[in-house]
């Protein structure tokens, strides 16, 4: 299997702090990745190297092969990495279809006056969202009335709908309760049945497991290891979390 | 079972409370025409004269609320509009004046010109403090209402700034088919705002900012030039109130807008805007501007001091929060 992201001997520092030293890792198509953590561990920060919002200090970022170092995050986006954040980067008073479509909204000619096109945005939008799984009660909502797990599908489609093949997601069940975390997860499963590659930075254990097909363990900015969820348990993972040694 | 009563409650509620504001004015209308049947035994709304009046009244507000309603959507407040219009007003006279003692069209256009470019001056400093320097726009413009107070009593020498030409009176006074070239200007330019909030992507991006900027920011907009953009427009539409009322009096003014700022954002704010912003539409503005045309005409025809005005509308724009409140609380109710 040839890897869709290639993250080869990653450093940043920041001033005298070296907050990532040395990670390497690959994530295929279709295969998701979980970087698992404790606070503090690095796993935002070499989540923004890969999204392009910060710049390594050394080391290199490869997608489809291509050399995506020093990019930014609009290319990165461009070349089909989306990142999806634990705010969701909604806005709560416009309906699915205008989310779906924020910055890149469709429109159509009225008396020669280009209108927005909401029909079709809400159209492509309850489409998506079906693929998804989910049935939007009324697409005219704003996406405020909506559940948690909706929410995040929202999110999901967005980065779907732009064609992304690499997803990365920043602690997608934190804020959310019991059935709509499962509803999350099972947004992963379909996520990764459509070829998309994923990286979940996570520190819950069930939704690491739940959703791993390769757990990698950063602890104070090194990987203390990586693991198939068959070959581990809780224990090691937790022990590897707490900065021990393999 | 109680989550269906109240989403039942909401959807009975809901409508009712976006519409307040037309059965508002609706109420005051009905109100003041029974009690000049009444009391005095005429019409209060059914004559020529009160209705241009009337409109008249709420343009000159309108022109002010029009871009402060975009700034508002996205977020944002912008206080110096009082004196963009009047700085407007104050700059047009002089350059009136320039030509002579009636300079004509040509006068008046260039009056017009230099009025308008007196708005975009305020609007850029505006812009450039919010979107580059990071201010807050409540201080931001704060600042800039003192600045264009300032410039445009310096520009007038202290003094009302007078000008004798025709044409600028007929632009302030005059009429098409009965209707009064103010009103004519400010309902265009609230087809204008009302289509780019409404209908265009520039419009979607202000409504997205006010709900949240990262949302804007990671969807590829430039942010900067957005606001900068919005507070542009707040400033000229302002700028066209100051340059009306000099056509109206033959004079500028630099406390032109000074009385009209209350009203103005009492007519954003009445119209179904609120001050996390996300929230507010054009037609809501101008409703809330017929409402507080209506008032003050209203008490000045029933022949109470005009102070009551101030009274008045400072109650509304109260009740205007309390339904504000009241709508989220419903909403929240739903989910």
């Amino acid at each position: 299997m040839s890897a869709l992201l290639e993250v080869e001997g990653l450093r940043k520092r920041f001033g005298g702090n070296e907050a990532v030293s040395d990670v390497s890792f690959a994530v295929g198509p279709g295969e998701c990745v979980v970087l698992a953590g404790d606070n503090g561990a690095g796993k935002s920060t070499v989540i923004k190297m890969v999204s392009g919002v910060y710049q390594p200090t050394s080391g290199e970022v490869r997608f489809k092969g291509r050399r995506l170092t020093g990019s930014f995050p609009e290319a990165v986006r461009g070349a089909g990495i989306e990142t999806i954040y634990q705010d969701l980067a909604l806005a709560d008073n416009l309906d699915p279809g205008l989310n779906l479509y924020l910055g890149r909204e469709k429109t159509t000619r009225v008396l020669g006056l280009p209108v927005l096109d909401r029909r079709a945005m809400r159209a492509d939008a309850a489409r998506v969202m079906k693929g998804l799984g989910i049935e939007l009660p009324d697409p005219r909502a704003s996406v405020r009335e909506l559940s948690g797990g909706q929410r995040q599908a929202i999110a999901i489609a967005r980065a779907i709908h732009w064609e992304a093949e690499l997803v990365i997601m920043d602690e997608p069940t934190a804020a959310l309760g019991v059935p709509e975390q499962r509803e999350v997860m099972a947004l992963i499963e379909r996520l990764k049945a459509r070829g998309v590659g994923i990286i979940l930075i996570s520190h819950n254990l069930p939704d690491i497991f739940a959703a791993a097909d390769r757990i990698i363990v950063l602890a104070r900015g090194k990987v203390a290891g990586e693991r198939r969820p068959a070959e581990t348990s809780d224990e090691e993972v937790v022990r590897l979390m707490m900065g021990a040694q393999e | 079972m109680s989550m269906n009563a109240s989403a039942n409650g909401a959807s009975f509620w809901k409508p009712l409370l976006n519409l307040w504001s037309w059965l508002f004015l609706a109420l005051i209308l009905v109100f003041f025409e029974i009690y000049a049947q009444v009391e005095v035994g005429t019409t209060f709304l059914f004559r020529v004269y009160s209705l241009q009046s009337l409109a008249i009244a709420a343009a000159q507000i309108l022109l002010l609320a029009l871009g402060l309603t975009l700034v508002v959507v996205a977020g944002h407040i912008d206080l110096s509009i009082a004196f963009s219009s009047g700085f407007a007003a104050v700059t047009m006279a002089l350059v009136v004046n320039m030509f002579g003692a009636d300079g004509g069209v040509l006068a008046l256009l260039a009056g017009l010109a230099a009025g308008i470019l007196a708005g975009v001056s305020v609007g850029v400093v505006n812009g450039w403090l919010v979107s580059r320097l990071d201010v807050p726009s409540f201080i931001g413009t704060l600042g800039t209402y003192g600045i264009a107070r300032g410039a445009a009593l310096i520009v007038a020498g202290g003094a009302v700034v007078s000008i004798q030409n025709e044409a600028a009176r007929t632009f302030g006074n005059g009429n098409v088919l009965g209707v009064p070239i103010p009103v004519l200007l400010a309902v265009v330019l609230a087809l204008v705002c009302h289509y780019i909030l409404t209908y265009t992507r520039f419009g979607v991006h202000t409504y997205a900012l006010g709900a949240s900027r990262a949302s804007v920011e990671r969807a590829g907009v430039d942010v900067k030039r957005h606001l900068m953009i919005l507070f542009v427009i707040s400033s000229v539409t302002a700028a066209i109130g100051g340059l009306v009322y000099t056509g109206r009096f033959s004079a500028g003014a630099a406390n032109a807008g000074e009385p009209i700022l209350l009203y103005a954002v009492a007519a954003v704010f009445i119209g179904g805007a609120s001050l996390t912003g996300g929230q507010g539409t054009i037609t809501g503005t101008v409703v809330g501007s017929l409402i507080i045309a209506v008032i003050q005409f209203g008490l000045v025809f029933s022949g109470l001091p005009p102070y009551w005005q101030f009274i008045a509308v400072g109650f509304v724009i109260i009740v205007a929060v309390i339904v504000d409140q009241s709508r989220d609380r419903l909403t929240g109710a739903r989910s």
